[in-house]
């Protein structure tokens, strides 16, 4: 538990940074681009929105971001320190004490109360049971979850449990929480009450990305980028007539040859 | 929608004057739908001409309130269990720019991202305002502040028409994107096709096109 990074986290930096990462992988014998030299900084207290089709490589980005999956080529920050120089433990470590992470479901180990779910990683990390207890329960009670600390995952509605894997992907003193659509699996109205905490905490200093297919939860980011096959889609205004167009086309006949 | 039913539901809890109906009326529709004072009043004579409302005793500076009569809780009970004609809303610019952005050649995806960038910038603003409304505290602890379920689910619309419509980009999109992989279906230029399943749908299409 006392061990600390070697390089200090700086407070400074963005919480994450992805230079030009690109990611491709092999399927079948077929090389897919998930990624395409994106680039992307989440700041503290900063929320941010990815949206796009399935397939556009939202996932990626989340798992390229919190350190779970490596790049091909570019590079990623987490709070100054870049993952690419980094040995597997100290990887491990960053990833159990500065990243968060919320799924669409399953979030919480069903045999546990919300207090033993939350005070989870720390013990994991090392932390004694007593002072974990403690600090869970203050993470529920920050969240307005008090209520929940003895109850079972399936004695919470789906929104708690939600709001519970948020308290718990940022207990302690994480500083970057991942989000792949948390309310996935929610009506739209709990929907709105999971992206509420996770506002609070940006609010409070956390930088986020939440991935969502829902206009509505994106709403809640300072910004919302789009993913489109693997790239960002930037200012669009450019890009209004690809190709040059053909025969009877629009806008370039007035520079080609007159017909007719 | 009339302004009449409006005002008939704003009088069920007690007599109000003129201005206190506008003031409400507005606050109940979420801020879309402004009123001018002398609608409100043309309303509640036409109202109380059909036997819905009744004036009441004029206070010391002239106001008068407005009572809703036994006529007009019976009407207003017919209008909220009448549902609203569909067809009102089926014209849509943004369903014939989209049209005619593919019909004359355009990148339809920088299109549509340009809608959906602005949509979502609506939906963050009307976000960020009802979050303004919302009372202190970890959310869904608080209590309701003023009017405010009621009020908030008028702006509440507006912000479900608006992701209605980006999940229609979102589809757009995707159908465009199918529609590409398929071998374009062009009178005179019929080239085989690699796979033979691209045959049929080719002379479906032609076929299609022969009857618009």
């Amino acid at each position: 538990m006392t061990d600390r990074p070697s390089t200090p986290l700086s407070t400074a930096e963005p919480v994450v940074r992805l230079d030009h990462v690109t990611k491709t992988y092999r399927r079948g014998t077929e090389q897919v681009v998930a990624l395409d030299e994106v680039s992307l900084e989440v700041a503290a207290g900063e929320l941010v929105a990815v949206m796009g089709p399935s397939g556009s490589g939202k996932s990626t980005l989340l798992n390229i971001a919190g350190g779970l999956d490596s790049v091909t080529a570019g590079s990623v920050w987490v709070c100054g320190r870049q993952l690419q120089n980094m040995g597997p433990n100290e990887l491990a470590q960053l990833r159990r004490r500065v990243v968060g992470y919320v799924f669409q479901e399953l979030n919480l180990v069903p045999s546990l109360t919300a207090a033993e779910n939350v005070a989870l990683p720390l013990e994991l990390d090392g932390l004694r049971p007593g002072p974990a207890r403690r600090c869970a329960l203050e993470a529920l009670e920050a969240a307005g979850l008090a209520a929940t600390a003895a109850l079972f995952p399936d004695e919470l509605s789906g929104g708690q449990q939600q709001q519970v894997a948020i308290a718990r992907a940022l207990v302690g003193q994480r500083r970057l929480l991942l989000a792949d659509e948390p309310t996935g699996a929610l009506d739209s109205a709990t929907g709105d009450l999971v992206l509420a905490s996770l506002r609070a905490r940006c609010d409070a200093g956390v930088g986020a990305i939440v991935v969502t297919h829902q206009p509505r939860h994106a709403a809640w980011a300072d910004r919302v980028v789009f993913l489109r096959d693997g790239a960002l889609v930037d200012d669009p205004r450019s890009e209004l007539w690809p190709a040059p167009p053909g025969p009877g086309g629009g806008t370039a006949r007035a520079a080609g040859p007159v017909r007719g | 929608m009339s302004v009449r039913h409006g005002l008939l539901a704003l009088l069920m809890s007690a007599p109000k004057y003129g201005y206190q109906l506008r003031a409400e009326f507005e606050a109940a529709a979420g801020g879309t739908w402004p009123l001018n004072i002398g609608q409100v009043y043309t309303t509640l004579h036409r109202l109380e001409r059909d036997g819905l409302v009744r004036a009441l005793e004029g206070t010391d500076d002239g106001q008068r309130p407005y009572e809703i009569t036994g006529q007009g809780r019976d009407e207003l009970g017919r209008w909220l269990l009448t549902p609203l004609p569909r067809e009102l809303q089926a014209r849509s610019e943004l369903a014939l720019k989209v049209s005619l952005a593919v019909s004359v050649g355009a990148d339809v995806p920088t299109v549509l991202q340009v809608q959906r960038r602005a949509t979502i910038e609506l939906l963050q603003t009307l976000r960020a305002n009802r979050q303004a409304e919302e009372p202190a505290g970890p959310p869904g602890t608080g209590p309701w502040a003023g009017n405010y379920p009621a009020d908030a689910l008028a702006a509440d619309a507006l912000a479900f028409a608006a992701e209605a419509e980006v999940h229609w980009l979102d589809h757009a999109e995707a159908t465009l994107k199918r529609a590409a992989r398929r071998p374009a279906p062009r009178a005179g230029a019929i080239s085989p096709t690699s796979t033979g399943k691209g045959q049929a749908p080719t002379a479906k299409d032609q076929a299609r096109k022969g009857t618009t």
